[in-house]
């Protein structure tokens, strides 16, 4: 039989909902802050340049000349190579990981594929620099003269520069790619398989009816893959060259707007530069955000059928979901 | 039967493909870690945990200050994420069903596909402009901030798996919404939340953006909050961009610490889970 | 266990040959087919998912265009025995089977057999209903495009077939360019029906296909069956007695995972030879 609330008891359980409300709302002042606070702090770029800002190609600080565009370029460049490299592998893993692998394999690859997410940027960056990039230079040493005619493969061998950038990127993305991509696997109901099976399909034709399924939330997937490169520093910058160029070829020193702001935020010295730089977090912010609603909005229509049956103890790495380590 | 030959030829070519997929992903894996490991351990010496480091020019020397320093920002980051992030996370428990909850896990959601450097200039702007000095607090900050959508959401999730019943019993004998919350339900899901926090360590201690410019650097040994502090990240950085080959050698170590560090962490989240299952079985 | 008696009976002497039969006992399912052939046909099968056995020396014979019905209490194997005809159990890890499963005289788990072309001569319906998210002339085309059955020309044709005879042209034909997720559950599961007959198999599974259905909806897809049996031969589970009394001419009555008994429809529910059969079909249990 319910009583009626005292009115302590109505005003304890006010003050708890106030409480823990009021915690909640930190969570959403922090987003909000996040772009107040930097759009505040990047007024003197933004007035002054506008929008030529983005367009403009010249980054030099030394004649106070600031074109953002070279990493607009870098950043949409490495990103776009990246996922190219790494989607097919990431859906490769998350088919075979849901669909095709043994159970006895299952936990342990996992696990080893979730263990390419836990290493910090910055020790990829560390490999990038002494291992991968002497090897890239390799590479380009021995690329063939007909093939460095391309604009692609044109310049000295480096070793820094897009290409190493690119590739670091892409083992950095496979691991989200992949797992988000399995979650949205699991979510689909067996009986779309069962009804391709039934009807003569191969196992390869049944992946596809699957696939076909949960299309929309592989999409979400890649595109949170993609922010997650967008996004990413350190690795990046240590890789990279550093070199705000617009350039076309894989070995060229190019330059990312995570990197830029990572390499010469403590050397502004004038107000406007720091307000530059900022504003160029600022976008960065803006593009993660709007790829990140996009994509859960996409994974959460596929899922949501599944999160309807009692939740599994979701791990907190993948429910809470891959954010960017720099 | 020509054309159900190919369809089963395709088929098979997928299958390998994808277990191929497997294997390349793994293979810079073990590329990175072989080499962590190897040219890591080599630098790794007693000295690097005790001592400070030393100018260019002379061998020896550590990365005591930075290892601390690693362990100040994550206490301060823990400090001011786990209350925040538990008690969100209570709430859109509790009141899931509102506007605002949806909102507040949206906003989770987004916050954690925020790049760590946007998060630092956040930082930058709460705590070091103002008072025109970098310091060990505003580094925590950042890290604090990356570690609460981490935390709220895992605290959320594992509370919406403890039976409702138990918070229908507590309030039943009397007790405030307050009480059941945090005598019965966040209790139940201890094993959980202390798990969630366990990862968000994990994520944050290997940050090194966030920290370029609020934390930033210093080549000596404090513990002040006040005051610009070293972290294993940063030194890491530091010492790889450099041209010293001794550097380079201390930068492997430092990565190889970070990692253990990180393998840590997820490995106690593994290991408190279970532990505090138990307990709370018998 | 005496062995399975192949159905070489003659027409007359059925009726009274199947009620002398001794040994007319749980597991050898001995059937009058009234000089059918058989399509299908299963000797001493036994199925295991993994350590735990779920059908013992199931033999049956399941006569040509006719519709044999496997009823018997939640549990009991029919659906297990059922996706055994096409070897759909297959893709379940770690099932073993042992005996064998003839279509039209040859061993569906014999070492060579393909698979796919198998499961094309065996079809399937489901319970619940389950189109792909495509439109209606895409879901219907499916089998007939993966199996490279007709040319691109001659799908609408073959389409447009199938889904009359699904009953379910009429209802669709404007619209067969709509996705199949804005069908009514009834319309599915014809649709589903439809799909599972383009590809021209030889039996058709239905498993428990009224379940999910509304009693109008299930009485059209039971006038369904009565037609389709002229062209198809017929296996459906059913939990619903009455509809296994409605759309059959054989029933085979399944307990524990055994064959309890296997008979003409009417002769199963008005005079069963096993007391079980009697419990069950008169309610006791189940």
């Amino acid at each position: 039989m319910t009583k009626t609330p005292s009115p302590r008891r109505s005003a304890d359980d006010r003050g708890f909902r106030l409480v823990t409300g009021f915690f909640a709302l930190l969570v959403v002042l922090l987003v909000a802050g996040i772009f107040v606070e930097l759009f505040r702090t990047s007024q003197l770029s933004i007035q002054k340049f506008g929008f030529h800002f983005w367009v403009t190609k010249v980054w030099d600080p030394v004649a106070g000349q600031f074109g953002a565009f070279p990493f607009i370029w870098g950043t949409l460049y490495s990103s776009l190579l990246a996922m190219l490299i790494s989607t097919p592998i990431a859906l490769g893993i998350a088919i075979f990981l849901t669909e095709l692998s043994p159970r006895v394999l299952r936990t342990p690859l996992t696990f080893l594929t979730e263990l390419l997410a836990a290493i910090p940027s910055i020790v990829y960056g560390l490999w990038g620099i002494f291992v991968l990039v002497p090897l890239v230079r390799q590479l380009q040493v021995h690329t063939p003269e007909w093939m460095r005619k391309i604009p692609l493969f044109s310049g000295p061998p480096l070793g820094v520069g897009m290409g190493a950038a690119a590739l670091i990127l892409s083992v950095m993305v496979i691991p989200f790619t992949s797992s988000v991509a399995r979650e949205v696997l699991k979510a689909v109901p067996n009986t779309q398989r069962e009804a391709a099976y039934a009807l003569g399909a191969t196992r390869w034709e049944a992946i596809q009816a699957a696939l076909r399924f949960g299309r929309t939330g592989i999409i979400g997937a890649v595109i949170l893959g993609l922010g997650r490169a967008i996004g990413e520093t350190m690795a990046v910058t240590m890789v990279i060259g550093n070199s705000p160029r617009v350039s076309a070829s894989l070995f060229a020193p190019q330059y990312t707007m995570a990197a830029v702001i990572a390499n010469e935020f403590t050397e502004a010295d004038t107000d406007l530069y720091l307000n530059a730089l900022i504003e160029i977090g600022l976008v960065l912010f803006i593009i993660t955000l709007v790829i990140n609603a996009v994509s859960r909005l996409l994974i959460w229509s596929v899922t949501r059928e599944a999160s309807v049956k009692p939740a599994k103890t979701a791990s907190p790495a993948v429910s809470a979901a891959p954010g960017v380590a720099a | 039967m020509n054309r159900t030959s190919r369809r089963k030829v395709l088929s098979g070519v997928v299958v390998f493909l994808c277990a191929a997929a497997v294997v390349v992903a793994l293979v810079p894996l073990f590329f990175v870690f072989a080499y962590v490991i190897q040219k890591g351990f080599s630098s790794l010496s007693w000295d690097f945990f005790t001592k400070m480091p030393k100018p260019v020019g002379e061998s020896g020397g550590g990365m005591a200050n930075a290892i601390v320093g690693s362990l100040i920002l994550i206490g301060i980051a823990s400090a001011i994420a786990v209350p925040v992030g538990v008690i969100a996370g209570v709430y859109v428990s509790e009141y899931g069903k509102r506007r605002f909850a949806s909102l507040v896990r949206f906003t989770a959601d987004v916050l954690n596909g925020v790049p760590s450097i946007v998060i630092g200039i956040f930082a930058y702007g709460l705590a070091v402009l103002p008072v025109k000095h970098f310091s060990a607090l505003a580094g925590g900050l950042a890290l604090g901030f990356m570690m609460i959508p981490i935390i709220t959401r895992t605290t959320e999730e594992l509370l919406n798996l403890v039976p409702g019943i138990l918070r229908e019993g507590a309030l039943a004998l009397g007790a405030t919404r307050a009480r059941a919350a945090f005598s019965v339900m966040v209790p139940a899901a201890l094993p959980g939340i202390m798990t969630g926090i366990l990862v968000a360590l994990a994520r944050i201690s290997g940050e090194t953006a966030p920290l370029l410019f609020t934390a930033f650097n210093n080549r000596f040994f404090t513990t002040s909050l006040n005051q610009p502090i070293a972290s294993l990240p940063v030194q890491v950085f530091t010492y790889a961009i450099a041209p010293y080959e001794e550097w380079h050698q201390q930068a492997w170590a430092g990565a190889l610490v970070l990692v253990a560090m990180i393998f840590l962490f997820s490995v106690l989240a593994r290991v408190v889970t279970r532990r505090l299952e138990r307990m709370h079985r018998t | 266990m005496s062995d399975t008696v192949v159905s070489e009976m003659s027409a007359p002497s059925n009726a009274a040959a199947a009620a002398s039969k001794p040994g007319n006992g749980p597991g050898t399912g001995s059937l009058a087919t009234a000089g059918r052939a058989l399509r299908m046909e299963s000797r001493k099968l036994n199925f295991s998912y993994g350590p735990k056995q779920a059908l013992w020396d199931i033999s049956a014979q399941i006569p040509e265009k006719t519709v044999t019905a496997f009823i018997g209490p939640s549990g009991c194997g029919k659906s297990t025995f059922l996706r055994c005809l096409n070897r759909m159990n297959d893709i379940i890890p770690d099932t073993r089977v042992e005996g064998d499963v003839l279509l039209d005289g040859n061993d569906i788990y014999a070492a060579g057999m393909d698979i796919v072309d198998l499961r094309r001569r065996v079809g399937m319906v489901f319970q619940k209903s389950n189109p792909f998210p495509k439109s209606i002339f895409e879901n219907v085309a499916y089998g007939l495009k993966i199996n490279g059955m007709c040319s691109r020309a001659e799908m609408p044709e073959r389409v447009e077939k199938a889904l009359r005879r699904a009953a379910l042209w009429d209802e669709v034909k404007d619209r067969l360019e709509t996705s199949a997720m804005g069908l009514s559950g009834g319309q599915q599961q014809r649709l589903c029906i439809a799909r599972a007959v383009a590809v021209e198999p030889e039996v058709l599974l239905m498993d428990e296909p009224c379940s999910a259905l509304d009693p109008i909806a299930t009485t059209k897809v039971e006038e369904l069956i009565h037609e389709l049996k002229r062209d198809f031969t017929i296996v459906i589970v059913t939990h619903n007695m009455q509809q296994a009394a409605r759309v059959s001419e054989f029933t085979a009555f399944f307990m524990l995972g055994r064959l309890v008994e296997h008979d003409r429809t009417e002769k199963l529910f008005t005079n069963p030879g096993q007391k079980i059969t009697e419990d069950y079909i008169t309610g006791r249990f189940g």
